[in-house]
């Protein structure tokens, strides 16, 4: 069982980074989450599995023996309460900038550092505007009439 | 501890929930809702400074939660490092409230600001009481949904686009966070840090080293330090100025006190290669960030990346893994805090006088408003380190013991880094106060409400110029509270 289990989290953990390194929005995201799971089946394998025994601590006995400790089980309640919520704030944040940018590739999205067009002055931004000639909003206005 | 004690202990949590709670319910009133709030960050001022008072002689004020004794429950220690950041923790806060009444960059009022902003401080202060590994890595994430809430608050692309990479990388930092806990858990049995610390020893070093190692990787992505700063400055320059005096001042400080805690006290062990390694880290940290600053000319950006400079300096102090080291890190946290956003703060007078953050578009501010040149002179001057301003003390005493561990490399690189942080701040002086304005018919903006952004700004360069002149006091506190770290508890 404890095998099946690190072979999930390994797979998992795999496919998390793997997603979470795309270029693509969504995918990133997605793969973050999936990160996230792998992770709290880690926390759910640190308290022992494979057994249904109690865990009560036996009269006259210190430990627990063999059955499993309930903490990591509480542990990962938080834990995916906070991942659920987390990724649901960051499925919301990517909907609104990919309709905002119009674009879902991570490179193209640009508004916060806009990329330098002199080779040793970064981009200067003109006030009362949003975004300059040269940086990623004419890119965009080209891109949305494309 | 129960009664008024026991509440007390709990105050840099408790208060700042109830206060978002209050300000959410209000979201409707904003007059109101930014008097409940700024009456929340008074209470917690005086809930830090009693605890602050507490601390000074010594005593550890501990609580537990839910009826469960120590090593099993929840457990709140706030001893004299806790109890100094949660004290710099509230003033911070009440500097942010009060210079949102001014109209420098504050950003258009939200309904969510208030709520966000003490869920913020909460998560901070939870962070800073907390004795419990697993209960630290849920404030950090209330602290991390919050600064995402805050940074996409205002709407605009470039927050959205900030947002979204502040909260993917942090994302993945905490996910670290949770799996190093996690095993710390299964290894030693234990998340409360007094029993980690007893635990830990006994535990094969083989385990301990790598999950070790993965736990400071973990804090290490909040605490900004090369190579994974990249969040920090994609992000923040796009905040409204007081919302980043308080980033700027405390969230990576949060990841920096982490840092100290695990490294030099729950885990704490003579040098190890751990110890080494977050030396180089710490020496990178602040070349690459002196030199991210040197490239910008927008006020924020050259600051932002100044941030992670000066985390290289406060890791040096725990790398070192000595009682000295480790104060010379608190020392360093409490000057840098206050110093850190103070320089936003004038920067959003700058921005409102001359109407631009980038340097290339301002200018003459000397001429009009002397003042406050002088006023920014204080804490920059202070950042890089010249006598007799705090941060000159600052490094005098990460640097001093450098040199009594043998460090020659550490000691120049921070040398040299000091010398590029003059050079930045001097540059940003003479671009933004020295030079004529580019418009040769500029005049300062004419009624900006700009008393309270004084009055704040004022009173933190206050701060810096009380540590700057009488340093022994806060030298002593910090001796101390690095002397309770380790072996104290």
């Amino acid at each position: 069982m404890i095998w099946a289990l690190a072979l999930a989290v390994g797979i998992g953990a795999a496919a998390g980074v793997y997603l979470s390194l795309s270029r693509d929005l969504l995918r990133c995201v997605v793969g973050l989450s999936i990160l996230g799971s792998a992770v709290n089946l880690l926390v759910f394998a640190a308290g022992r599995l494979s057994t249904t025994a109690p865990p009560i601590v036996l009269p006259g006995a210190a430990e627990l023996g063999r059955a499993a400790n309930p903490l990591p089980q509480a542990l990962v309640l938080t834990a995916i309460v906070i991942g659920f919520a987390l990724t649901c704030l960051s499925l919301v944040l990517v909907v609104r900038l990919v309709q905002v940018a119009k674009t879902d590739d991570a490179d193209a999205v640009r508004f916060a550092e806009p990329p330098p067009i002199d080779p040793v002055k970064p981009p200067i931004e003109t006030p009362g505007q949003a975004v300059a000639a040269g940086t990623p909003g004419a890119a965009l206005g080209s891109r949305g009439a494309r | 501890m129960t009664g008024p004690g026991a509440l007390l202990v709990v105050a840099p949590v408790l208060v700042p929930l109830l206060t978002s709670l209050l300000a959410l319910l209000l979201a409707g009133r904003p007059r109101l809702q930014a008097r409940v709030s700024l009456a929340g960050a008074v209470v917690l001022s005086a809930a830090a400074l009693a605890l602050l008072a507490g601390a000074v002689t010594g005593e550890v004020a501990r609580v537990t939660f839910g009826g469960w004794p120590a090593p099993f429950g929840i457990e709140f220690a706030i001893d004299r490092l806790g109890a100094a950041l949660i004290a710099i923790t509230a003033v911070l806060g009440l500097a942010t409230l009060l210079f949102l009444s001014s109209d420098a960059d504050v950003g258009p009022a939200h309904p969510f600001l208030h709520p966000l902003l003490h869920g913020l401080l909460a998560g901070v202060g939870g962070s800073f009481a907390t004795a419990d590994l697993f209960n630290l890595y849920v404030w950090f994430e209330i602290m991390l949904v919050c600064s995402v809430g805050l940074l996409a608050l205002g709407g605009r692309p470039a927050q959205l686009d900030a947002a979204l990479k502040y909260l993917v990388l942090n994302l993945f930092g905490t996910i670290l966070l949770l799996a190093s806990v996690t095993l710390l858990y299964a290894v030693t049995g234990h998340l409360n840090f007094a029993a980690l610390a007893r635990t830990a020893p006994a535990a094969s070093p083989a385990l301990m080293t790598p999950l070790l190692a993965a736990l400071v990787l973990a804090l290490l992505v909040k605490a900004g330090a090369f190579p994974l700063f990249a969040w920090l400055p994609a992000s923040y320059h796009t905040l409204p100025a007081p919302v980043l005096a308080l980033f700027a001042g405390l969230l990576t400080k949060v990841g920096v006190y982490a840092v100290l805690r695990v490294v030099g006290d729950v885990f704490a062990r003579p040098a190890v290669p751990l110890h080494e390694a977050l030396g180089w880290l710490a020496a990178a940290t602040m070349l690459v960030g002196v030199l991210g600053a040197a490239y910008h000319w927008d006020l924020r950006r050259i600051l932002a990346f100044h941030i992670v400079s000066q985390i290289g300096y406060i890791l040096l102090g725990v790398a070192l893994a000595t009682p000295a080291g480790n104060a010379a890190t608190v020392f360093y946290t409490i000057h840098h805090i206050v110093v850190k956003a103070n320089l936003f703060l004038i920067g959003a007078i700058v921005c409102r006088l001359a109407g631009s953050y980038d340097l290339r578009r301002i200018g003459g501010l000397y001429r009009a408003r002397p003042g406050l040149a002088v006023l920014f002179l204080l804490p920059a001057l202070s950042l890089v380190g010249i006598p007799p301003l705090s941060g000159f003390w600052a490094k005098l005493l990460v640097l001093r013991e450098a040199i009594n561990a043998g460090r020659v490399t550490w000691t120049v690189v921070a040398l040299a880094v000091s010398l590029l942080t003059l050079y930045s701040m001097l540059k940003v002086w003479v671009e933004a106060f020295w030079k004529p304005h580019p418009d040769p018919g500029w005049q300062p903006a004419a009624g900006a409400r700009l008393a309270p952004a004084y009055l704040v700004t004022a009173a933190l360069a206050a701060i810096t110029l009380a540590i700057s002149l009488a340093p022994q006091a806060l030298v002593a506190y910090s001796l101390e509270a690095a002397r309770a770290l380790g072996g104290g508890r």
